[in-house]
C-alpha cells in the first residue's frame, strides 16, 4: 500500500485542505439496536450532478451482530506528512470501524470499490483486552506513527480505566497502551492533540458500567460522570495535568482543538449542568506553563409540558439541550453545536475564541419540538442533531440523529428512527439542503450514528504545517 | 579513494539530503512552527551530527574489516555484533515513542541518528567503500592497516554528510522562503522504493567492479 507521491488526500496545512475537492461519497455507521441483524457501514452518494445524490448507494454489512458502530477512522491522513515520523506513501484506504458494545474493531478496505467498503481485518475483544488492556474501543484518530483509539473501560469487567491503545498503522495489530504514566486519570472518552506543540487531550464520559444501560439517574445527580480534561506530553505519553471544570458539569465530553499548528486552544462540549440542565462549550488555552480551561458558551434549558416528556425528564418540566457533539471548521472559524435535546443544530463564529458569537440554527427533530425536515413537511422526527461532520472546504455539514442505543430508547421512548441531514454554509446561510434527506427506511431498520467523508473532513485529519 | 570514489560520496550525500525524512522537513517544521529561520537553521547541525554518526558508524566498520579482514576477526566481528544489537533495540519499535516535535539539540541528534540508521543510510556507502584500494602501510601485515582502513570510511562519511547537509540546507530554506511546503504533495516522490532499485543497481555494479 505504497505509492510513489503522497497520497493527494493528504494536506500539509489547514488552509491547503481548505481547498481540497468536494467529497463524493460519506460513509455512515449504522447499527442495530435489537443486536439481531448486523451493524453496517452506509454509503451515501454526496455528489450533487449524481441522478442518486442523498441516497444510500452502498451497503457493507458486518459479520456480527451486537457491535453498537458509533465513532470510527480512518487508517492514513494528513499526519502522515508530518516530520517526526513521516509516511507519505501510505493510502488513506482503511476505515478503521470500533464496536462500541462488542469490543470488536473492524478494518474496511474501501479501495478497490468505494461504494462497497470490504472486510480486511477483524481484531477481537479478546485481542485488544490481552494486548492493550482495553475495552469498548471508540475514538479513532490517524497520528503520524500509528493508529490510536481510545477506550472507555478495561480489558476485564466493565469498570476502568479507559484509555488510548495504538494499532500498527500497516499491520492493524494491537501494539498496546498509550499511557507511560496515567497519573489518577480514570474516566475516558474522546481525545485529540496538538501535534506540533507534543499536547494531547483527552476527556470523560463513564465507565462501561455507567453508561451500558442507560444514564443512571444517580450517578447524574450523584456528579459521578466525567468532569475533568487532561493534558498529556504526547512525547512521553505521560499525564502532564488535569483540570476539573467542577462536578456540576456532567459528562466532558467532545474535544475539537483548533486546526492551525501554532495555535493552541481547543473547544470542549459538556452535555448537560445537574443545577439547570444547561449545556455548556469550554475553550482551553496556555496560560503560563499550563492550560486553563474557560466556559464560553451556556445553552439553557427551555421549559416544557412535562405530559409530552420522556418519564427521566418529567420532574424537571423541561427539555435540556444535551449537546452531545461539537465540531471546527478547519478554518478555525465556525464551531457546530448539535443541542441533541431541543433538536437544534447551532453555528457560532469562534475567529475570536473567547467571545463567540452565535450565528444562525436550523432545528430538526427535538424531544419536544419534533420539528420536520422542510423536504418532508410531514413527517416529524424523532432524535436530533447529533454526530457532526464538516467537509473540508467548509461548506457543507451533515448530522446523523442517534445517540447511543440505550440513550436513545429514554430520551425517545416512542423511537428515534434513523435520519442523515445535510446543511449548506454560506458566510450569511445556513440552510437545510432540500435534497438531500436520506431516512427512514433507506437505512435499513438500523440507526445511524458517526459520518465520515471520503478523501477527509474538519475531525479526521491533523496539520504539522502552519497556513 | 579515488575522484571517482568522492564523487560517487558526495552524489549519495546529495540523495539524502535532499529526502525530506532524513531532516529537513523536520528544520522547516520548526522553523515555521516559530516563525524563524533562525530556529530552521539551528536544527540543521544536530540533524547532520546524527546523519554523520549513523553513517561513519557502518563506513569506518566496512573499512576497517575490509583492511584487517584475515586478522583480528573477532574484534571487529564483535563490534558489529553489538553495533547491530544497538541498532535493533533502538529500532524496534519502529517507530521512536519519544520523538515528539519539540526535541532538544541533542534529541534531534538522536532522531536523525535513528532516521538515518533505519533508512540504511550507512549501508548505502557500502559499494564505494567496497571497491575503494585498502590502503596499506606495511604491506604483508594485514593487521597495522585497521586504523588506517577506519579512518578511510570516517573521511568518506565526513565528505558525504558535508554534501548532505549542504543540499539539506537548501532544500530547507528554498521551501521555507520560497517555494511553500505545499510542494510536498507533489514533489515528495518515494525515496524508500527508489532506495531499493538504487541499493539493487548498486550492489550488481561492485559485484562487476570487484569480480
Amino acid at each position: 500500500m505504497t505509492r510513489w507521491t503522497p497520497d493527494p488526500t493528504f494536506y500539509p496545512s489547514p488552509s491547503d485542505a481548505a481547498g481540497a475537492p468536494a467529497e463524493k461519497l460519506a460513509y455512515v455507521a449504522a447499527f442495530d439496536r435489537a443486536a439481531e441483524k448486523p451493524d453496517a457501514i452506509a454509503v451515501i452518494d454526496t455528489d450533487p450532478a449524481s441522478a442518486e445524490y442523498g441516497r444510500v448507494v452502498g451497503w457493507t454489512d458486518l459479520p456480527h451482530t451486537g457491535d453498537e458502530l458509533h465513532h470510527f477512522g480512518w487508517n492514513a491522513c494528513s499526519s502522515a506528512l508530518c516530520p517526526t515520523a513521516p509516511h507519505p506513501h501510505v493510502e488513506r484506504r482503511y476505515l478503521i470501524v470500533p464496536g462500541l458494545r462488542s469490543s470488536r474493531i473492524y478494518v474496511l478496505d474501501t479501495r478497490d470499490d468505494p461504494r462497497s467498503p470490504q472486510l480486511v481485518k477483524e481484531i477481537s475483544a479478546a485481542e485488544l483486552a490481552a494486548k492493550a488492556d482495553y475495552s469498548r474501543p471508540h475514538t479513532v484518530h490517524c497520528g503520524p506513527d500509528g493508529i490510536y483509539v481510545s477506550a472507555l473501560g478495561a480489558g476485564r469487567g466493565d469498570d476502568g480505566p479507559g484509555g488510548i491503545a495504538i494499532l500498527d498503522h500497516q499491520t492493524f495489530d494491537v501494539r498496546g497502551a498509550w499511557e507511560a504514566d496515567r497519573g489518577d486519570q480514570y474516566l475516558a472518552y474522546d481525545f485529540w492533540w496538538h501535534l506540533t506543540q507534543d499536547v494531547l487531550v483527552t476527556s470523560e464520559w463513564g465507565t462501561p458500567g455507567m453508561i451500558e444501560d442507560g444514564i443512571v439517574p444517580e450517578l447524574l445527580l450523584g456528579r459521578r460522570y466525567g468532569h475533568r480534561i487532561h493534558f498529556w506530553d504526547l512525547a512521553k505519553r505521560s499525564l502532564v495535568q488535569t483540570v476539573d471544570l467542577g462536578d456540576q458539569y456532567q459528562m466532558a465530553l467532545e474535544l475539537r482543538p483548533a486546526h492551525e499548528p501554532t495555535a493552541s486552544h481547543g473547544f470542549l462540549g459538556v452535555v448537560i449542568s445537574v443545577v439547570d440542565l444547561s449545556a455548556s462549550i469550554w475553550v482551553w488555552h496556555r496560560s503560563g506553563g499550563g492550560f486553563e480551561v474557560r466556559k464560553i458558551i451556556d445553552i439553557p434549558a427551555e421549559p416544557a409540558d412535562p405530559a409530552l416528556l420522556p418519564p427521566a425528564l418529567q420532574p424537571f418540566g423541561a427539555v435540556p439541550p444535551l449537546v452531545t457533539d461539537i465540531d471546527l471548521s478547519v478554518d478555525d472559524k465556525y464551531l457546530y453545536v448539535s443541542c441533541w435535546g431541543t433538536g437544534e443544530l447551532r453555528r457560532y463564529d469562534v475567529s475570536d475564541p473567547f467571545h463567540p458569537v452565535l450565528k444562525d440554527s436550523v432545528h430538526l427533530g427535538g424531544i419536544v419540538r419534533r420539528t420536520p425536515h422542510p423536504a418532508f413537511p410531514d413527517e416529524p422526527l424523532a432524535g436530533g442533531p447529533q454526530m457532526i461532520e464538516v467537509s473540508r472546504d467548509g461548506e457543507r455539514v451533515y448530522v446523523t440523529n442517534s445517540l447511543y442505543g440505550s440513550w436513545d430508547d429514554q430520551f425517545y421512548p416512542d423511537g428515534v428512527g434513523a435520519w442523515l441531514a445535510k446543511a449548506d454554509v454560506t458566510a450569511g446561510a445556513f440552510t437545510l439542503d432540500q435534497r438531500f434527506f436520506p431516512h427512514g427506511d433507506e437505512f435499513r431498520g438500523r440507526r445511524v450514528h458517526q459520518t465520515r467523508l471520503q478523501g477527509g473532513d474538519a475531525s479526521s485529519d491533523s496539520y504539522c504545517f502552519p497556513s | 579513494m579515488t575522484w571517482g570514489s568522492y564523487a560517487a560520496l558526495i552524489a549519495l550525500g546529495a540523495f539524502h539530503g535532499l529526502n525530506p525524512a532524513m531532516g529537513w522537513l523536520f528544520a522547516v517544521a520548526r522553523g515555521m512552527q516559530e516563525r524563524s529561520r533562525a530556529v530552521l537553521l539551528r536544527s540543521l547541525p544536530p540533524i547532520a551530527a546524527g546523519h554523520l554518526a549513523s553513517v561513519a558508524i557502518v563506513a569506518a566498520v566496512i573499512s576497517a574489516t575490509r583492511s584487517v579482514l584475515a586478522a583480528d576477526v573477532t574484534g571487529i566481528a564483535g563490534g558489529v555484533l553489538l553495533v547491530g544489537f544497538g541498532l535493533w533495540r533502538l529500532l524496534s519499535e519502529r517507530h521512536f515513542r519519544w520523538a515528539g516535535m519539540r526535541l532538544s539539540p541533542a534529541q534531534l541528534a538522536g532522531w536523525s541518528f535513528l532516521m538515518s540508521s533505519a533508512h540504511g543510510a550507512g549501508l548505502m556507502l557500502l559499494p564505494v567503500l567496497a571497491t575503494t584500494p585498502v590502503p596499506v602501510t606495511h604491506p604483508g601485515h594485514a593487521l597495522s592497516g585497521s586504523p588506517a582502513g577506519a579512518l578511510t570510511g570516517l573521511a568518506a562519511a565526513g565528505v558525504h554528510t558535508v554534501a548532505m547537509v549542504t543540499v539539506m540546507a537548501g532544500c530547507a530554506l528554498l521551501v521555507y522562503e520560497f517555494l511553500g511546503v505545499r510542494i510536498l504533495r507533489r514533489a515528495w516522490f518515494n525515496v524508500d522504493r527508489l532506495w531499493a532499485g538504487v541499493l539493487v543497481a548498486a550492489g550488481a555494479l561492485t559485484i562487476a567492479l570487484t569480480a
